[in-house]
């Protein structure tokens, strides 16, 4: 069984999973042409070991606040830059960080158009990506990420929110409406 | 020819959309590049184009701010402009189409879907 974070009521884990399940499969069979196999959801306070490799992240802000990421392998980075650019990529380059962060970008984007129904209007921070051996990241708060893993052709992909209510925010919302198809004729 | 100014703060989605406009079979020109909408208003003031691929979300100006200013130049206000944002809710959507919009294509996006809003476009 997953294990449960305190949700807002608006919003339950399990959708916050879907949504995240969707835009990660919808922007690597779309963009990438990249199989993704979704593996059990997890809870994550903090990261309890150092890691390797690249972490996008991405920031929600507005009724509710929070932050988005991606992490992967260099190696999972240089495939997602080679078939996001159709060029080849053997060592992280400028191109391979700003393919993670496009990436980044549309996943979590998309994640907010699903949340927006929920918890009103969102704005999406430019991403950020970083690159490098031996790092913890940490949340402020304790806040707890909901961390969906994928496995892509032996590699690891971490796809992770986590998002809480804005005590700024004086309870006013703006709901923002129902998500539109691809393309809108105007 | 088309030639085409794409707006977009990611140096990989101009490269692919350069890349789908010409899978799509549209008859490019020349392709001008710019980073928000600052850099894209410059760049109009400096070359004519037949078209405009923007994003919303971008530092220093936004997609729909660079929407406004564009359409509030009378040399610019039948520029075919499109859209191209992970940002999907009416909402937004009606905004960009209030704005001046006379496309909007969200993020992912294939080649036949760009080909698809063009083709009503021209």
């Amino acid at each position: 069984m997953t294990p449960q974070i305190n949700m807002p009521a608006e919003i339950t884990q399990a959708e916050l999973v879907t949504a995240i399940e969707g835009a990660t499969h919808e922007v690597f069979s779309t963009m990438l042409n990249l199989p993704l196999v979704a593996g059990s959801v997890f809870v994550e306070k903090e990261e309890k070991t150092p890691t390797s490799g690249v972490v996008s992240l991405i920031g929600l802000a507005g009724a509710w606040v929070g932050t988005g990421s991606l992490s992967c392998s260099a190696a999972l980075a240089c495939k997602i830059a080679s078939h996001f650019l159709m060029a080849e990529y053997e060592a992280v380059s400028e191109d391979v960080l700003d393919s993670v962060a496009e990436v980044t970008n549309m996943i979590i984007g998309n994640v907010k158009t699903h949340l927006e129904n929920r918890l009103g209007g969102m704005g999406l921070s430019t991403p950020t990506v970083i690159y490098g051996r031996n790092f913890q990241t940490r949340s402020t708060k304790n806040r707890e990420w909901t961390v969906v893993p994928f496995d892509c052709e032996g590699e690891r992909l971490c796809v992770q929110v986590c998002i809480v209510p804005n005590a700024d925010a004086e309870g006013k919302t703006v709901r923002s409406g129902f998500p539109v198809p691809h393309v809108l004729n105007v | 020819m088309l030639d085409v100014l794409i707006v977009d703060d990611s140096a990989a989605i101009r490269k692919i959309l350069q890349r789908v406009l010409r899978q799509a079979e549209i008859p490019i020109g020349a392709v001008y590049e710019a980073s928000d909408g600052v850099e894209a208003l410059e760049m109009l003031k400096k070359q004519t184009v037949g078209l405009i691929l923007s994003d919303i979300n971008m530092p220093n100006m936004d997609g729909l701010e660079f929407l406004t200013k564009v359409r509030a130049e009378q040399a610019w206000q039948s520029l075919p402009i499109v859209m191209v944002s992970t940002e999907g809710t009416q909402a937004k959507v009606l905004e960009a189409v209030e704005r001046g919009a006379s496309g909007y294509v969200r993020k992912p996006f294939t080649a036949a879907q760009i080909k698809e809003k063009l083709a009503g476009l021209f």
